[in-house]
């Protein structure tokens, strides 16, 4: 396995691979609308205006740049390294999902498309999205698993509320790799007129740098935040993952600093229970949904059904990038359960007065087993990806 | 001369049928014995679909057979072994038409080897575009199984001229942008003629087959009149939906495919 050296790091290629993954797996009539969209989000990256407008966006209306919290209590309790939180949570709607709403909506009306679609997992994308077309005065369709609407009704709702139409996917295990598959056909029919706004860093190329890129302010932020509170980089960096953009977004600008990396599937009932969403411990490399990256697929190439409490991360698949992060070794990746997650919930509302959105507490879970084999000079930082308001229904079952 | 190339050589003056059948749909059992039957009502070509779990660029009709084959326990080898009992019987041309995932999931090399040997004319992975196609090019070539790529409205004169390179035995013409499944037929006309004129004048090398949206002879008629040959999915899935399990199911059914080639009912 290649070890990536430090500065060296410059994924993915022209041809939108990290490595051995990622690339464009889509029927041919979405080939010109990718081309095209390459083409814009260049442009558009290389245009000082169009910046200008995105971090005015962020500022003004997302309330960036969020705070990175010294979590005292939850520090002491664990007697260790110090923790730091990156409040993500504090965005405007709640989660990370809104940087990369407010990057893709700018491109899209650059483009001239009329007709902003999404899928959604959790709502959090979902929501964001329907709050940037709110914002701009855009026609939005969100595309929705079932299982997932009953979920996560107060996200419906709120969609529903800013003008959204969300229609709910009844095929598959109707989740979120459903009501991607829907929103790619609704792209492949209506492609000349509409914007897929893709909600995490997956699909295919320009899709997975792109998202990354709208999300790396998460990274910046906290690197500049960190060097002027305690003048060093952290010793440690811990994000949840399901697609990965919360990752991606903290990750990539520490990718070639000497920083411990880790990333926090969703272990489900158990990584071998057969009711996971763990796709890098237990799936392997396989196309889906446009790119080439790690799933969890039979033995015929089926898609297999993800399990997760956390409908964010409910997902067989995850963002080529993360795959590449992977089996390279800069990334090391791990898993916790349903039943973790929901302590971590419950233990950093206690100490710290934040309730997490349940994919953010899989990385907090996993401070049970990090924070023992740090040292009380040590500096690890975690990503709060979103709060928890939505998952307060399925939270109180458990309470 | 192999079979793909020998049908559009030898029936000229006729518009070549193709037919695609979910593999394994209604039950793995019919499959043989429908391809066979397609075949005496007139199909020049059969499609045979490998189910996924996962068909992004199908409507709900192939989403439907695909879910149904799986369920029934549908496998790459046990589309193989179809393939060999067809092949006892008739010399139809067949090209398997799947997502590359469960290729991949099988072994790329197993795959082409295997279909070579069960006596598989060519193949079309829908989410292959000529970009990724690099990764089987050389495989299929090398084991004689010929490649067909597709081109839709949007798609640009070179990168037609592109396809017709790379394609071997027909391109596919998708003759709408959306996913697969019957449509009314105006829908279908209007903005197809203008997409054929352009396909003929780029694609030079290979015959032209279009579909996407036909469900009956004008349609097929209207939509083939500048090109060689039509291709049929979704209304043939639908009449067998309709129809199956009923006493009398396999006729209505190759009756239908009589009527899609001719025109006429064969009672």
């Amino acid at each position: 396995m290649p070890v990536i050296t430090k500065t060296s790091y410059s994924e993915p290629n022209q041809k939108g691979y990290f490595g051995a993954y990622g690339g464009k797996f889509v029927p041919e009539t979405l080939i010109p609308a990718l081309n095209e969209l390459e083409r814009a989000y260049k442009e558009a990256s290389e245009d000082p205006e169009f910046e200008k407008e995105y971090l005015y966006l962020l500022r003004e209306y997302v309330g960036r740049p969020t705070e990175l919290s010294f979590a005292n209590r939850l520090t002491e309790y664990y007697g260790k390294a110090k923790i730091y939180l990156k409040r993500e949570d504090l965005c405007h709607t709640g989660a990370h999902k809104i940087n990369n709403a407010i990057g893709q909506i700018l491109l899209a009306l650059r483009m001239g498309k009329k007709r902003i679609i999404a899928e959604t997992g959790a709502g959090q994308h979902g929501v964001a999205t329907a709050t940037a077309c709110a914002k701009f005065g855009v026609q939005c369709v969100v595309y929705m698993g079932e299982e997932d609407m009953v979920r996560q009704k107060l996200n419906v709702d709120r969609m529903r509320l800013m003008g959204a139409e969300v229609r709910g996917v009844s095929s598959g295990s109707k989740t979120l790799k459903d009501a991607t598959n829907e929103a790619i056909r609704d792209w492949v029919t209506n492609v000349e007129d509409t914007f897929y706004i893709i909600g995490s860093v997956v699909g295919p190329h320009p899709y997975p740098m792109m998202v990354r890129n709208f999300h790396r302010i998460i990274g910046d932020e906290t690197k500049r935040q960190l060097m002027e509170m305690e003048g060093r980089l952290p010793d440690y960096l811990i994000a949840c993952v399901g697609g990965g953009s919360n990752a991606m977004g903290i990750f990539y600008p520490f990718i070639n600093d000497d920083v411990h990396i880790i990333g926090i599937e969703a272990g489900g009932l158990g990584v071998d229970s057969g009711q996971t969403a763990a796709t890098l411990t237990k799936g392997r490399p396989g196309v889906l949904h446009g790119s080439m990256s790690y799933l969890l697929h039979d033995q015929e190439g089926q898609i297999e059904l993800a399990h997760s409490i956390s409908a964010g991360l409910d997902y067989p698949g995850i963002g080529p990038e993360h795959a590449y992060l992977h089996d390279t070794k800069r990334v090391e990746y791990r898993a916790v359960t349903d039943a973790q997650a929901l302590e971590a919930v419950s233990l950093l509302s206690r100490m710290e007065g934040i309730i997490p959105a349940l994919e953010t507490a899989h990385a907090f879970a996993w401070l049970e087993e990090l924070m023992p084999t740090t040292t009380s000079d040590e500096i690890v930082v975690l990503n709060c990806s979103g709060r928890g308001d939505k998952d307060m229904e399925t939270i109180s079952k458990y309470l | 001369m192999n079979r793909i190339n020998k049908v559009f050589e030898h029936k000229k003056n006729e518009k070549i049928m193709s037919l695609f059948i979910t593999a394994g749909y209604p039950d793995v059992t019919e499959t043989v014995d429908l391809v066979l039957g397609f075949e005496r009502n007139g199909a020049d070509i059969i499609e045979l679909g490998i189910p996924f779990s996962d068909p992004l660029a199908d409507g709900p009709t192939i989403q439907y057979s695909s879910n149904i084959a799986i369920s029934k326990g549908i496998t790459i080898q046990g589309i193989f072994d179809m393939v060999v009992d067809i092949r006892k019987e008739s010399e139809i041309p067949i090209v398997l038409m799947g997502y590359i995932n469960p290729m991949l999931r099988f072994g790329l090399d197993n795959f082409f080897t295997a279909a070579a040997k069960a006596g598989v004319d060519g193949l079309i992975v829908p989410d292959l575009p000529l970009d990724e196609g690099g990764m089987i090019d050389e495989l299929a070539r090398a084991n004689g199984i010929q490649l067909i790529y597709l081109i839709a409205p949007n798609t640009s004169d070179e990168r037609m001229q592109l396809s017709d390179q790379k394609s071997d035995g027909f391109v596919y013409c998708v003759s709408v942008t959306g996913v697969t499944g019957a449509r009314e037929g105006s829908e279908v006309q209007q903005s197809v003629d203008k997409f054929i004129q352009r396909s003929k004048a780029n694609i030079t090398k290979n015959p032209l087959m279009v579909g996407f949206g036909i469900k009956n002879f004008d349609d097929a008629q209207n939509i083939s009149k500048e090109v060689d040959g039509f291709i049929v999915g979704s209304a043939l899935i639908e009449t067998i939906r309709t129809s199956y399990p009923s006493e009398q199911w396999k006729e209505v059914v190759f009756d239908f495919v009589h009527q899609l080639k001719f025109g006429y009912s064969r009672n």
